[in-house]
This record gives structure tokens, C-alpha cells and sequence, in this order.
């Protein structure tokens, strides 16, 4: 997808201004969040659960290569094909040439963040080739033509009145002229629409949240059984997955898979967790004719050994996200890129160039909950505090910002000359403030703040003048 | 105070910019309190800030030679005591990160981290404070500023002193651990994106109905009192330690003497 994230100031503005997706996202707050923090309280060994997926990530990632040979491997050994992408654009064409094998028309698929990331969709349409999301959210998204604005909930963005409206616009040609409001009639029309075009797809595309290298098999978990009727019903099913979704074994995934729901939707486990191994075999009632996996690395590999490594290490829950008061303020679509939230502020400079999102990384205040809710304990902020300092190096970030904090820790440096200066400048503003209530309602330097604030005036002699003259 | 008991302990103060420039109130409420716990109290004038703004901005170089002058200036005190738990989570957890592999400034750092503490925690949790001497009629609220929560596990103890103040009642706010939008210099380069969260959680805190909303951090006080300000509020901000030394005296964040 196209990046917008150099827009994040403006689409800002947009979104705080816009009252459905407010609406929307209060509904993320309020039930995902207390959701997560019931199921963590509801585990005793939660905490110990999450200690032993970080290190087993960390092993993973200390032998990814190791690790993705053996899942080849094994594949291979089921009649399955991996077919290794460096680039988004290797990956795509990969994903192209399958269905051209397979003589698609329509393709069925499951959601994908890697899909996104790699802009499969606009890239298969163009080619001929019709995709059809089968994930409730990724369905009502692509009614709107619009990207995910959330990993795990793609149209959490909208509200029910919204979806009831895009249905009603889009189902009339199935002969459904009625505007449904109901939750449930909306799903159920949705699906019925959908049930046929499982059988009409050639091939089925869906992602995987795990590569098991024991047994070669992939599995992705979804609460719609979906991602079932996507891989199962189809000639083919093409699996497209990264680097660093490879865990040693069946047992290993399930330490990740008790921490994964609970920290996403503070359910115990997702409703289904899908395995699939190789293509159909002889004596199987049913399964897809073939199995290909195509792995994308689009750079994932150059963070290993680099104080980001630890990125590499997310599974995707969508928790920091939920926690993260900025998104809560934005939402998804703010962030401009695949990505979004505290996640995203750390993962998409990877991928786009710091300076075209360099606004993610800074527009956090480093309060540090998706850190204290990341399943996988990856230190977000910190992360975050590594691309400002390339940005700041760099020269990215706006003139008048280095500018200013230059000129502040020059005087921050050199205590004698700044007791001096904020002597004579709190003075200043303490009288001022004294005059006008205690508090400016606007300051020249500072309108960033006074736009919706009043800055509140300083009380006038500075503590260390003041305790300098003796007082106690 | 066991291990430091067989002398008073001498404490420095690190007296926070914010504090320093706009409210030396706080200051001076910290210095009674830490009187009052027995401990010596003195003021290094070579301190000026832990230098947060140069760090969050992506100014490493700066950053370090803030970190190091803040250092040296406190490396002779048993405790370095800070009223504001980002400050206080700048010394005991960034600047060792700061000069990892600096064989030498990353012990100093360390050493100073391991004897850096908030304000509110260090009297109960290392003075062994149990109750404070001091009277406030009225009902407050209670924000947990990020850092003093996340960094420094700060939740229970000023609750807990708040709870010996004669007349105080306490109600508890909802979303107390949400961020309030302050975020240092995001506050002005993301001004928008501030406002908004800041404009939530001043709508939380009026729900309260409390008098006053206090914290124990001046970015997040400016910001809230500047916010409920700006709507009108009647709802008095200050800072945690003025309550606790019983020094209300003074005109609450944002406000003058009523005439």
C-alpha cells in the first residue's frame, strides 16, 4: 500500500475531528482492554507464560536460519513447496505466477498482514485475478475500499450503523435489498454471500501466524472458521507468511498460543486454530490439491543482531495497539502505513525509510503500556527512541524542533549561565502570569500547547533562587 | 531507614526542572517531608535537568553531557531523592543504558542509579514514613503519572500517605494509569493528538466530582490543570508533596490568590 504516514499530523486532525470512528474506538477500549486484563489476571502463571515465550523467540531468532530449513524441509517431505521471496515484489509475482498455474480466476483469502504488506490485492486485480476476502472485517473493508486499520480487528474503525450502510449499497445485486442493523443478520447475510464464493475460488490464499519446522505445518487462528473454507475447498492453497513466524514444535507453538489470545481478545484460545500440513494426500476425504508456502523476509532479516531485533519477536496480537492512547486518540489509518500503533511506530521505518515515517516513532509520549502489555515483552518505546535518534541525526525531524532543543541544553549544559537565564525568565513570566489569573491562555512560543490548554504561569522566583537566599 | 540508620541520612535533592522553574513550592514541600523523615537535605546548584528533553527528542550527544554533569553532582549523597517519578526513572533507568560499554560512566551511572529514588516511594518504601503530619478538607484524585507507574512501580505509596492526611477522602479515578497527552515535547510537536487525550482524561476527572486532582508529576499537572482550565473547571491541582507537607497555602497550579 501507498505510504501516508509523512500526512500523520493532518490525517490526525482529521480523525480526532471525526465522531464514528471515536465512537468506534471507544468500543476497542472498553472491551478488548478489559478483555486482556480479565484473561491475564484469570491465568496464574500468565506472567511465567510470557517469560517463556520471549525466550523461546529469542532462541528462535538466535537460529532462524536453522529453524526455516528444517520447516522447508518439511514441507518438501509432505508434497508441499516454499517458495523463499527477499522483496515484496518477488513475493507478489511468486503469489501471481501460482494462480496462473492453477488457471485462477478468483481467489479466496483469509486475512493477511503480510498480504497487506505487500499490497497483494490492488497487484492481483490488476493482473486479472479477482481477490475476496472471507475475514468479516477484511470483507466490510474491502466493500470501502479501504486498508486495515487494526491487525487483528481490520474494520474496527467502523461502527455497526456504517457497516449496515455499506452492506445495504453492496448487497442489492445478490437480490438483499433490505438495510439490516442487527449484528447478527449482518453476519449471516455476509456469509451466505460469501459461502459460494469458496466454491467458486481456484485458489486460496491465507496467512499463517505460526510455521511449525517439526512437522512443516502452518496455522493460523481466526475466530470465523473462514481461514477452513478458504485452504480446504480450493485447488490450491497458497500460504503467504514471513520469515519470522518459524517456532520449533507443536508443543513450543502452544506456550505462544496461551499468551496470543489473551493478550489479543482476552480469550483463553481464538475459536479456531487451523493446522495445515501439505496438500491433499491420497486416501484424504478432502484438502487443497496443492500447498505452497511463500516466505517473505522484505528486510526482516537485516534486524537480526541490531538493537531492533527484538521487533522481530511479535505475534501479531494487537495488544499494544488496544493500550496505546495515541492510537485510541487516531486510530489505525492515522499511522499511514500496513502497521499501526506502537507496533507500527516501530516496525514501519523499517520497511518504508525513516524519513518517510519518521512522524511514528515520535508521536508517542514513551508512556510505556504497550511495553507492560506486549505478550512478548518487546521494548516498544525504546525501539521508538532508537529511530528518533536516527531520525535527529539524520536532520529529519523538523528545523525549528532540533532548533529548539539544541538551544535548550545549551543552556542545560552549562548550570551557572542557565540559573542565570530562567532567573530572569521566570520572573518575567511569573509577574506576567500573576496579572492574567495564574495563567496564560496564549503564549506566542508555545501556541502548540495554548490551542487547547492554558498554560499555567509559573509562581515567579525559581526554587533554587529562592533556596539559594536561604529559605527553607 | 536500616541500612543508612546509624547516621542520618543524607539525602540530595534533585529538584527537577519543572519544580525548579515553575513551582518551587514543591520543592520546598519535598525538603519538609524529607526533614520530617529524618534525613539531611542538600541542594547541588550544578544540577539543572536529567535532560529528558534532549533524550526523547533523539539528542544522544547532549543527552550524555547532561547525564554526566547530573552525575558528578550527585555522586556524594547516599540518596538522590526527585519529586516526579520521569525524572527520578531518567537516573535509575536510562542514563546506565546511556553509557552501556562506557567502562567508566556506566559504573558512575549505575551507582547513582541504585541509590535514585522518587519522592512519594522513598518515604515509605526506604524511610520507612507510615504517616504524614498534615490536615486537608476536601475529597482528590489521583493521576499515576507513566513512569513513576511503569518504571518505578509507584501505585500504592502515595495512596497509602494520602490516606494519613486528617480530613482527605479519597476517590479513585477510572482511567487513572491512562496516559494524560503530556509526553514531554510531545505535548507541542503533536499538539492535536495531546489535546485530545488530554481533553479525555479531563473528562474523567470532573466525573470524579473530587476538590483536587493531584500527581506526583509537574509535565502531567501542567497539562491537566492547563486543560481544566481552559474548561472552566474548579477542580485544584497540585502536586502530590504539597498535600502530604500539609502546604496548601499556596494558590493551586494555575490559579493566583483569591482576592
Amino acid at each position: 500500500m501507498q505510504s501516508e504516514a509523512l500526512n500523520f499530523k493532518n490525517a490526525a486532525r482529521g480523525a480526532i475531528a471525526d465522531p464514528n470512528l471515536r465512537q468506534a474506538l471507544s468500543n476497542l477500549e472498553t472491551g478488548f482492554v478489559a478483555a486482556r486484563s480479565r484473561a491475564a489476571a484469570g491465568l496464574d502463571e500468565f506472567e511465567a507464560m510470557r517469560d517463556a515465550a520471549v525466550d523461546l523467540k529469542n532462541h528462535i531468532l538466535a537460529n532462524l536460519d536453522f529453524y526455516l530449513a528444517r520447516f522447508e524441509e518439511r514441507v518438501v517431505a509432505q508434497g508441499g513447496t516454499v517458495h523463499f521471496c527477499a522483496t515484496a515484489e518477488e513475493a507478489r509475482q511468486t503469489i501471481l505466477g501460482l494462480c496462473k498455474d492453477y488457471g485462477a480466476k478468483t481467489v479466496t483469502k483469509g486475512k493477511s498482514m503480510v498480504a497487506e504488506e505487500i499490497a497483494l490485492n490492488p497487484f492481483l486485480e490488476a493482473n486479472g485475478v479477482e481477490p475476496i476476502e472471507t475475514d468479516l472485517g477484511e470483507y466490510i473493508i474491502q466493500l470501502a475500499e479501504e486498508p486495515p486499520s487494526h491487525i487483528i480487528g481490520p474494520a474496527v474503525h467502523k461502527t455497526k450503523d456504517q457497516v449496515s450502510d455499506l452492506f445495504h449499497e453492496h448487497h442489492g445485486k445478490y437480490g438483499k435489498t433490505e438495510r439490516l442493523t442487527e449484528p447478527e443478520d449482518l453476519v449471516n447475510e455476509a456469509r451466505e454471500i460469501l459461502r459460494q464464493k469458496y466454491f467458486d475460488a481456484d485458489v486460496g490464499i491465507t496467512g499463517a501466524n505460526f510455521l511449525i519446522a517439526e512437522t512443516g505445518s502452518t496455522i493460523i487462528v481466526t475466530n470465523e472458521g473462514n481461514g477452513d473454507l478458504t485452504q480446504m475447498l480450493t485447488p490450491a492453497h497458497v500460504v503467504i507468511s514471513s520469515i519470522d513466524k518459524v517456532v520449533p514444535t507443536l508443543e513450543d507453538v502452544s506456550t505462544i498460543l496461551r499468551v496470543l489470545a489473551r493478550s489479543a481478545t482476552g480469550q483463553e484460545m481464538s475459536a479456531y486454530t487451523t493446522l495445515s500440513t501439505g496438500p491433499k494426500r491420497e486416501n484424504d476425504l478432502d484438502g487443497p490439491g496443492g500447498f505452497h508456502v511463500v516466505l517473505l523476509d522484505n528486510g526482516r532479516s537485516d534486524l537480526l543482531g541490531t538493537e531492533k531485533q527484538d521487533m522481530l519477536r511479535c505475534i501479531r496480537c494487537g495488544a499494544c495497539m488496544n493500550h496505546c492512547p495515541v492510537y485510541l486518540a487516531v486510530g489505525g489509518h492515522t499511522y499511514g502505513w500496513v502497521y499501526p500503533g506502537p507496533i507500527g511506530a516501530a516496525l514501519d521505518p523499517h520497511f518504508l525509510g525513516i524519513e518517510e515515517a519518521h512522524h511514528l516513532p515520535n508521536a508517542s509520549t514513551f508512556c510505556g503500556r504497550c511495553q507492560e502489555v506486549c505478550p512478548m515483552r518487546i521494548p516498544l518505546p525504546s525501539i521508538m527512541r532508537h529511530w528518533r535518534e536516527e531520525a535527529f541525526e539524520k536532520k529529519i525531524s523538523a528545523k525549528s524542533e532540533r532548533y529548539g532543543v539544541k538551544t535548550w541544553a545549551f543552556f542545560a549544559r552549562r548550570p551557572k549561565l542557565y540559573r542565570l537565564a530562567t532567573r530572569i525568565a521566570m520572573r518575567l513570566m511569573g509577574r506576567a502570569g500573576s496579572v492574567r489569573g495564574g495563567r496564560f491562555e496564549s503564549l506566542p512560543l508555545a501556541s502548540g500547547w495554548t490551542r487547547g490548554r492554558d498554560m499555567p504561569a509559573p509562581e515567579g522566583r525559581t526554587f533554587m533562587d529562592r533556596w539559594t537566599a536561604g529559605e527553607r | 531507614m536500616n541500612a543508612k540508620s546509624a547516621h542520618r541520612a543524607n539525602v540530595g535533592l534533585f529538584v527537577t526542572c519543572l519544580v525548579d522553574l515553575y513551582r518551587p513550592t514543591v520543592g520546598f514541600a519535598a525538603v519538609k517531608l524529607l526533614l520530617n523523615a529524618g534525613c539531611t537535605v542538600e541542594v547541588p546548584q550544578s544540577q539543572t535537568c536529567c535532560g529528558q528533553p534532549a533524550y526523547n527528542s533523539g539528542d544522544r550527544a547532549d543527552t550524555k553531557a547532561i547525564a554526566r554533569n547530573t552525575i558528578a553532582a550527585f555522586e556524594d549523597f547516599d540518596y538522590v531523592v526527585a519529586p516526579s517519578g520521569s525524572c527520578a526513572g531518567m537516573l535509575k533507568h536510562h542514563y546506565p543504558r546511556l553509557f552501556e560499554g562506557d567502562a567508566d560512566w556506566e559504573l558512575r551511572a549505575k551507582s547513582l542509579a541504585a541509590k535514585t529514588h522518587e519522592l512519594v516511594s522513598f518515604l515509605t518504601d526506604i524511610a520507612g514514613v507510615t504517616e504524614v503530619d498534615a490536615a486537608l478538607q476536601g475529597s482528590v484524585t489521583y493521576h499515576d503519572s507513566c513512569s513513576g507507574l511503569r518504571e518505578l512501580k509507584i501505585k500504592e505509596q502515595p495512596r497509602r500517605l494520602l490516606g494519613t492526611v486528617d480530613g482527605l477522602s479519597l476517590k479513585e479515578l477510572p482511567t487513572a494509569e491512562t496516559c494524560c497527552g503530556f509526553g514531554g515535547t510531545f505535548c507541542i510537536k503533536y499538539a492535536d493528538v495531546s489535546v485530545e487525550m488530554v481533553s479525555r482524561k479531563a473528562e474523567d476527572i470532573r466525573a470524579t466530582e473530587a476538590d483536587l486532582l493531584l500527581a506526583g508529576d509537574m509535565g502531567c499537572l501542567l497539562n491537566m490543570a492547563g486543560r481544566l482550565k481552559r474548561e472552566g473547571s474548579e477542580i485544584q491541582v497540585r502536586h502530590v508533596a504539597e498535600v502530604l507537607a500539609g502546604m496548601t497555602d499556596r494558590p493551586a497550579i494555575g490559579e493566583t490568590e483569591q482576592v
